[in-house]
């Protein structure tokens, strides 16, 4: 959420054959780089990594005939802002109903930034047991990282300003698919 | 929409929003807990101090657990051996306890209302653990928890609360509670443990009544909570004896026959088989007093995780 | 002493017991009324006062109080008690017995009076307790404490448990006739009760009393009052239920008297659980400075006893001045000590009662003078020629705010701070001597003038 600042522009980036092109690819890609789907689980960060780890899923279904578990991660308990918010977040809830113990686990989220929230998912994911691996997937990385943390899977890399925002869309959620940068009258903050 | 109030003091002030936000964070915290390492790191570097005025392990302990399994440290101050003893004065107890840094204060006090005064003495968030006979909000929070968990509703359901309303927290913390949430709510004990005026409570609307017979007040209901029966009470004028307390006010099979067949019993704890409860009932398919125990750090994790906000500054600042 | 002639000019004068409410001057003269009459002229050499506009009336008398001297002088003294009581327009002030040691013999008889000589600015009249040391057993003895210069006896603050007692304090008491006072509440049913027992007491989980505890007592009392033709005055009532049954004791005759306190007028018992409104005067659920005992009760309660000072079956108004220490107040609501600091908001409230109609001015003069001083057979409370010049000069209208941080009481203990009023002493004169002057101290008088 972007609290009090205006839009001046918004310029549409993909489209919703562009996603499910890139996801596409991701999935092949998953499989290639894992040499099959059978140690394989999914994990959608909360909100819009969900419908993406969903999707993925779906497709690796088509070529390889087995989905891959996949479950929900929210990180609202590991963040490292809490101290700095006026009243906590609402937490959604996590439900990764299988065993991660020597899986390999691609983590999905919508947007790659500042790295922040996959830290604090990767400090969760830990407390669910010892993967083999966690490998990270997501649609768009914006740049401008914080920590050291980088992307297996990108469906697009996406050089942004400070002051702009990508806005992701996915139908699930928001009714239809698609990604798009406005530009903001003040720099971004992400929270 | 984060929750309206700023401590946990009793029910009365929470809407429904309220309380519907701290079960729904309930869900998640549960789910933390079922994990094979059941904790966040959430609370990571602050400190909630615990003070209990009273003995109480069970509330103490899940109070505990609950601030542990979400990160924070936990100071522990009970009345024996400290300067509680000594009569310090609990305005001052409190400045202290701030003073060395607390960032939310638990308190358990006999004297209703001292939850009140800790609210008005100190600048962090205060969680009332227990009062005197006047609220118990995280016991209610929990047993709305349990039986919204079980049941999948609380609009419309029919509880029915046994023993010694007077003199209970509980059962007036559970009023407010769910008659927020729309349940119909039946009070039963003996005539001089059930005072009139507890139909009253504002807001609630005709969702309260009272009836002394037992055998009548629990046709139909959802759920049947039973009180401890304090010995106290017992050696007092209030009651003449533990066995016609039992005779009439027990929940026992051949009640419950009476209630809905997949209706629940409930208990608060610490349990009095044979004179509020029998065995066979507080451990029997009907029972979900083992949950509420378990449901209570989950609830109570919800709670202070809410009532955690970050700084004034941010508070001010946005 | 030889002070000069003092002339009080146009203001107008109230003084029931003379049946006087007219525009008029009073002259006092050597500490005495020397005149009272419409177009006195001005003496040579006398001060005169321009009160044009004001009004007059005899120095209050309170009926009782608790000036906490010997024993509690952190709560209170003799001197700043009589100092805060003059503040609030009174002259004349009985104190109650529960002091330390208690006032059951003569040496803390005289101790007070001396106190009293050194320091008050008011007169100030001690009760002594009936039972020694207020154990509610052995009788005092009252021949010697008459002598010494009581004007009465009561245990209050605690209930006189046995009726066997009181039987035999009232028939003791005709001997030197003076009034048993007693704190009316049946021991057993207020055994650890903090408050009015009620919807308010239900809510908050406290524990409380019935207004019967007060009624079942009252009952007892008056009828022993009947049986043994001793005079008895029954302190603060609080229940409405308690009206009938005094009414019915002086219908038969029996020599009963009984006050009412400002807070019992005009607070219920929801204060206990917060007040919202105004905001200056929020008070936090289980306030404790909302805790008195006996406590305050409903809106019923309120309109018969109200109804009853009206039509004078009350016979009086006493503030039940009772200072605490801060310490003493912010504490758990059952471990504060009861009692509100009064003496300083109690005219102003009373005649808050006078703007709603409750009752005329003339009719709170009379139960705040020669009413009360009637009940301890006190020759106060009248400005008759040759009575000591104890004056009040009062503006009915004058808009205040109750700041308790301006108190001259030690005790800050009260349910009225950050309300508005409506009325209050401007100047209290005792014996030919202004003792308090509105326009001298402004800054010291409990509250910020023109809200």
């Amino acid at each position: 959420m972007l609290r009090g600042s205006v839009r001046l522009n918004r310029r549409q980036i993909m489209d919703a054959a562009d996603m499910r092109r890139a996801l596409t690819r991701i999935a092949h890609e998953i499989v290639e780089q894992n040499s099959g789907a059978e140690r394989l689980v999914l994990i959608g960060m909360h909100t819009r990594g969900v419908p993406l780890a969903r999707r993925v899923a779906a497709i690796i279904d088509e070529f390889e005939a087995t989905t891959p578990p996949v479950g929900e991660l929210d990180i609202t308990l590991y963040r490292d802002d809490l101290g700095m918010q006026a009243r906590p977040p609402a937490v959604s809830p996590t439900n990764i109903p299988f065993p991660i113990e020597a899986k390999n686990v691609v983590l999905f989220d919508d947007v790659l930034f500042t790295g922040r929230t996959v830290r604090a998912a990767l400090d969760a994911l830990i407390d669910f047991g010892r993967p083999r691996t966690i490998q990270l997937g997501v649609m768009i990385d914006r740049g401008h990282r914080e920590l050291p943390i980088r992307a297996d899977y990108v469906g697009k890399n996406l050089p942004t300003a400070r002051n702009e925002d990508v806005e992701l869309r996915v139908q699930e959620i928001d009714g239809a698919d698609s990604v798009a940068v406005a530009t903001l009258d003040r720099p971004y903050r992400e929270d | 929409m984060p929750l309206s109030q700023r401590n946990l003091l009793d029910l009365d002030e929470f809407g429904r929003d309220d309380i519907g936000l701290i079960l729904d964070t309930g869900v998640s915290m549960a789910e933390i807990l079922s994990r094979q390492i059941p904790r966040v790191p959430t609370l990571r570097g602050t400190t909630i101090a615990n003070l209990f005025y009273e003995a109480s392990t069970r509330t103490r302990v899940s109070f505990e657990l609950a601030a542990r399994s979400l990160g924070a440290d936990v100071v522990n101050v009970t009345a024996s051996g400290s300067s509680i003893e000594k009569g310090e004065s609990l305005v001052d107890t409190l400045r202290t306890v701030q003073a060395l840094g607390a960032d939310m204060v638990v308190i358990r006090h006999r004297d209703a209302g001292a939850p009140y005064l800790a609210a008005a003495t100190l600048d962090c968030p205060v969680i009332n653990a227990g009062d005197g006979w006047h609220a118990h909000p995280s016991q209610a929070l929990l047993d709305l928890y349990t039986v919204r968990t079980r049941l999948g509703r609380l609009e419309g359901i029919k509880l029915v609360i046994v023993g010694d309303i007077l003199h209970s927290r509980v059962a007036r913390s559970n009023i407010w509670g769910f008659a927020r949430m729309g349940a119909r709510i039946v009070l039963c004990g003996p005539p001089q443990l059930l005072p009139h005026e507890v139909t009253r409570f504002p807001g609630t609307d005709g969702l309260v009544t009272i009836e002394p017979n037992l055998d009548v007040a629990v046709e139909d209901a959802d759920v049947v909570m039973a009180l401890r029966i304090q010995q106290e009470r017992m050696e007092g004028a209030h009651l003449p004896d533990l066995r016609e307390y039992a005779r009439l006010y027990s929940i026992s099979e051949a009640r419950l026959a009476r209630a809905n067949p997949d209706a629940l019993v409930m208990h608060p704890g610490p349990m009095n088989q044979g004179v509020e409860i029998s065995a066979t009932i507080a451990y029997g398919n009907a029972s979900v007093i083992e949950e509420q125990v378990t449901n209570g750090v989950a609830v109570r994790m919800a709670g202070i995780y809410l009532l955690a906000g970050g700084s004034a500054e941010a508070a001010n600042g946005q | 002493m030889a002070s000069k002639d003092l002339l009080i000019k146009g203001a107008r004068v109230i003084d029931p017991a003379a049946n006087r409410d007219e525009i008029a001057d009073v002259l006092v003269r050597a500490g005495r009324i020397e005149a009272v009459d419409p177009g006195l002229g001005i003496p040579d050499g006398a001060a005169t006062i321009d009160a044009t506009g004001q009004v007059v009336a005899p120095g209050l008398v309170d009926p009782h109080c608790h000036l906490r001297q010997p024993g509690f002088e952190y709560k209170e003294t003799i001197g700043t008690g009589s100092r805060a009581a003059a503040a609030g327009g009174f002259t004349t002030i009985c104190s109650m017995a529960n002091t330390r040691p208690v006032a059951d013999d003569r040496g803390v008889i005289e101790t007070i009076l001396e106190f009293a000589e050194r320091e008050a600015v008011v007169r100030v009249l001690p009760l002594a307790s009936v039972t020694m040391g207020m154990q509610g057993r052995q009788l005092v003895q009252m021949g010697e404490l008459v002598d010494a210069g009581v004007i009465g006896f009561s245990d209050d603050g605690i209930p006189l448990p046995g009726a066997d007692t009181m039987r035999t304090a009232l028939e003791y008491a005709t001997r030197f006739d003076r009034p048993i006072a007693n704190h009316a509440e049946d021991p057993s049913l207020i055994a650890g009760a903090t408050m009015h027992e009620g919807l308010t007491s239900t809510r908050l989980g406290l524990p409380a009393a019935p207004r019967q505890a007060e009624e079942i007592m009252i009952s007892r009392d008056v009828l022993l009052s009947e049986l043994t033709g001793g005079r008895y005055h029954a302190l603060h009532l609080s229940s409405g239920g308690s009206v009938e049954l005094i009414q019915r004791a002086k219908e038969r005759g029996a020599p009963v008297t009984a006050e009412v306190t400002p807070h019992h007028l005009t607070l219920t018992d929801a204060i206990v659980g917060g007040r919202e409104e105004p905001a200056a005067a929020r008070l936090g659920p289980y306030d404790a400075n909302t805790k008195v005992n006996p406590p305050l009760r409903e809106p019923a309660d309120l309109d018969l006893l109200r109804a009853a000072l009206a039509s004078g079956v009350i016979d009086c108004v006493g503030t039940d001045h009772a200072p605490h220490a801060r310490h003493e107040k912010e504490v758990e609501f059952a471990r504060a000590d009861s009692g509100f600091s009064l003496f300083e908001t109690a005219f102003a409230t009373m005649l808050g009662l006078v703007h709603t109609g409750v009752l005329d001015l003339p009719a709170l003069i009379e139960r705040m003078t020669v009413a009360p001083a009637r009940v301890y057979n006190l020759p106060h409370g009248t400005l008759r020629p040759g009575a000591p010049a104890d004056i009040v000069i009062f503006d009915p209208e004058l808009e205040w705010v109750v700041d308790r941080e301006r108190f001259l009481s030690k005790g800050h203990n009260t349910p009225y701070h950050g309300l508005p009023m409506k009325g209050r002493a401007l100047r209290t004169i005792f014996g030919g001597e202004t003792v308090f002057d509105l326009a001298a101290t402004p800054a010291a008088t409990g509250g910020s003038v023109g809200a």
